[in-house]
């Protein structure tokens, strides 16, 4: 079977101006740049033509190939910059690339921004017809979808009401309702997700979900790897302009995205580097998060992975007092809890012995929500004195979660809130 | 499914183009239909705005260039003479400066959706059309007023509407692609209304210019239009001056065909440049 969108060699060029601010020119800098560049030929009459610095190419895309096929599922991701609007204004007709050459086959429908086209004058009804109209639809079709549009936004009421009066929730859930009715057979949507609640998203997924189950190609571009893990059958990943993985394993070309973007920086371990935080008792050694194994783990993790918070240190003078272990914070410096060895009934305390230790203690998998947590080295001897006190400098690591937030085809994006467990329920009898 | 096949490629004319256009063909109601809702909404007369401008601008007028520059009026009611000249030129100026910005406001809308660009400024030129139609009742009136009976010209008024839409097409066209690109022509928008209403007889006969000058005043498209104008509704006296119309008549067809050409040649980096 041919594929439904054939990109050959695709490439897209952009100037970019250094000293505007704006992107359009002024007649008066055209003026201005034509006369110098005219007297500069003749002054210089044979000389090569001087490269204008004030403009500078950048290669939004640079020479992209790829083919895709009828009904599949195609996730879009890659850094702010990448390329990836790029190449859905390119397929969507809305602007035209410098290189190369796209062949598609039936209709496109973009989904580039909810509400293009509204306006905060006129009523949710019409709107609903000038947006149609806007998105391709005729007259005729917005009549007979009209009512299972107003449905799914849940705008009954308010539907001879400005949209200027309306809540952004359900304006949002308005201009998603027409877009979502398009039918056409090539969808194209592009972050429609981070707008609305959390309700909402769900609902909008479950569409894409049922417009791509009906045979319909979607192209899908969001920096949420929940929904883009869960909807998506292949997933392309474009890294300044160029394609690095494409591939129909989608967690994988997701994990490579993930990683490639905080590589070179293991935020998941603390090393000593010699004779820091010497103290008489014991000297941290190394502080990281790590498998069951004692494998070190590169950040980020998937929230459904076990993870453990490692401390290798070298114990110098024991004392029943020394209390070892750590502290966990939000990214906004909330902290979570403290944790130490010796926080179970004293039987059940780890041995500690003199020489090189290993101590460690388990975060279940599915306790915090996605996000970013630092863990700071906690110590001292217990009633007597700090040995690392918390919010001092003492070592510290970032832990980050993202993705494996639940099973569950209802649960694909972050939920507001630190914690995240996936709890189990049961009817009661 | 459907089979036609669609090639995106650098500079290339799509095929499609035309018939893309008569796809979107609800579209240019719908903007024109939205535009329109919109402009009177929150106001107290709404409408009636349509007719209290052009009738003051009527009033005025009369009372310079008739009333004070006591200027000769063709053997017809000054106010129809002045009025058979305002609905052209009232109806090129807002076409004018409504297409010129109509880009510029829909920039949300080029940046984020694909249909013709031409939609954009044609509707900005039909919103204008229908404040034309409305603004015509006035001259009904008038009409009515001084017993005022057109002859068999009045006929060939659809014609001569047809070549005023030509020309604020054209017009509208240009301005709206160049906007685009060099805002500066948001300054000049302005000036060319402000301007092109003392070099277009208007407020006077264009029969009050000196022979020799006729054909050089005609380089100005709008004298050829109001002209026309001026012959459809008046009748008897009124006379057109042939060579002087056929040169506005080439130039507002110049306009329009460069204007679209210029139009299609820039409307793919619309969406780069906005």
């Amino acid at each position: 079977m041919s594929p439904v969108i054939a990109v050959e060699n695709l490439s897209k060029k952009y100037v970019i101006g250094h000293q505007k601010q704006e992107r359009y020119t002024a007649l008066r800098d055209v003026l201005a740049n034509g006369a110098k560049r005219f007297t500069y030929k003749l002054i210089h009459h044979f000389a090569a033509p001087e490269n204008d610095p004030t403009h500078e190419e950048f290669w939004a895309l640079k020479d992209i190939s790829f083919d895709i096929q009828q009904g599949d599922r195609v996730g879009i991701i890659g850094r702010n910059g990448a390329g990836k609007s790029t190449l859905l204004k390119i397929l969507s007709r809305i602007t035209e690339p410098t290189t190369g050459k796209v062949k598609i086959k039936g209709r496109v429908a973009s989904l580039l921004e909810v509400g293009t086209g509204f306006h905060p004058e006129l009523t949710g009804r019409e709107n609903i017809f000038l947006n149609g109209a806007i998105l391709g639809m005729s007259n005729a079709e917005i009549r007979k979808k009209f009512d299972e549009m107003v449905a799914f936004a849940e705008v009954e009421k308010f539907l001879d009401t400005p949209v200027k009066r309306y809540s952004s929730g359900m304006y949002v859930r308005l201009a998603f309702a027409v877009a979502a009715h398009l039918e056409p057979e090539i969808l194209v949507v592009d972050e429609v997700l981070a707008v609305g609640d959390a309700e909402f998203q769900k609902k909008c997924l479950g569409k894409m979900s049922e417009v791509g189950s009906e045979g319909r190609t979607v192209l899908f571009v969001s920096h949420n790897m929940n929904a883009i893990e869960q909807l998506c059958k292949a997933a392309m990943l474009l890294d300044r302009g160029e394609i690095r993985h494409f591939s129909a394993d989608v967690r994988e070309v997701v994990k490579e995205y993930l990683f490639g973007t905080h590589g070179g920086r293991t935020v998941g371990h603390w090393l000593n580097s010699g004779g820091e935080f010497s103290n008489p008792w014991f000297k941290p050694l190394k502080f990281q998060i790590t498998d069951e194994q004692g494998n070190g783990i590169v950040m980020p993790v998937r929230n459904d992975q076990e993870i453990w918070v490692t401390l290798e240190a070298e114990i110098t003078e024991l004392d029943p007092a020394l209390t070892i272990g750590y502290a966990i914070y939000t990214d906004d410096g909330t902290p979570l809890y403290w944790s130490y060895q010796t926080d179970e009934a004293e039987h059940k305390w780890p041995r500690l012995e003199k020489g090189t230790c290993t101590l460690r203690s388990k975060i279940p998998s599915r306790l915090f929500n996605e996000g970013d947590y630092r863990l700071e080295l906690l110590g001292g001897l217990h009633y007597r004195e700090w040995l690392f006190e918390p919010g001092k400098s003492v070592p510290s690591i970032t832990l980050q979660i993202r993705g494996g937030l639940s099973d569950s085809p209802y649960w694909m994006v972050r939920r507001p809130g630190i914690l995240a467990p996936a709890l189990g329920w049961e009817v009661a009898r | 499914m459907r089979t036609d096949e669609l090639i995106i490629e650098a500079g290339r004319a799509e095929r499609h183009y035309w018939k893309d256009l008569w796809r979107y063909r609800e579209l240019f109601y719908f903007l024109a239909w939205r535009d329109i809702l919109v402009r009177y909404k929150q106001t107290v007369i709404g409408l009636a705005w349509a007719l209290i401008r052009p009738f003051v601008t009527m009033v005025v007028f009369v009372v310079v260039f008739s009333k004070l520059a006591k200027l000769p009026s063709e053997g017809v009611p000054y106010p129809i003479l002045v009025f058979a000249a305002l609905l052209p030129w009232q109806f090129f100026s807002s076409a004018f400066s409504g297409a010129g910005d109509s880009l510029i406001s829909n920039a949300g809308m080029i940046s984020k959706v694909y249909f013709p660009r031409l939609v954009i400024p044609t509707s900005a030129v039909i919103v204008s059309f229908v404040d034309f139609l409305i603004s015509g009742i006035i001259l009904v009136g008038l009409m009515l007023w001084y017993g005022f009976a057109p002859d068999w010209r009045i006929v060939t008024l659809p014609l001569f509407i047809i070549i005023a839409f030509a020309a604020a097409m054209g017009a509208g066209l240009w301005i709206a692609a160049l906007n685009v690109k060099f805002r500066d022509f948001r300054y000049i928008i302005p000036f060319v209304v402000q301007f092109g209403l003392y070099v277009s007889p208007v407020g006077f006969s264009s029969a009050i210019i000196p022979e020799q000058w006729r054909l050089l005043y005609s380089l100005n498209p709008m004298v050829g239009v109001i002209d026309g104008f001026r012959w459809a509704i008046l009748g008897g006296n009124s006379q057109l001056y042939l060579p002087g119309f056929l040169l506005s008549l080439f130039l507002v067809l110049v306009i329009l065909v460069t204007g679209i050409v210029y139009f299609r040649k820039t409307e793919k980096t619309f969406a780069d440049v906005i």
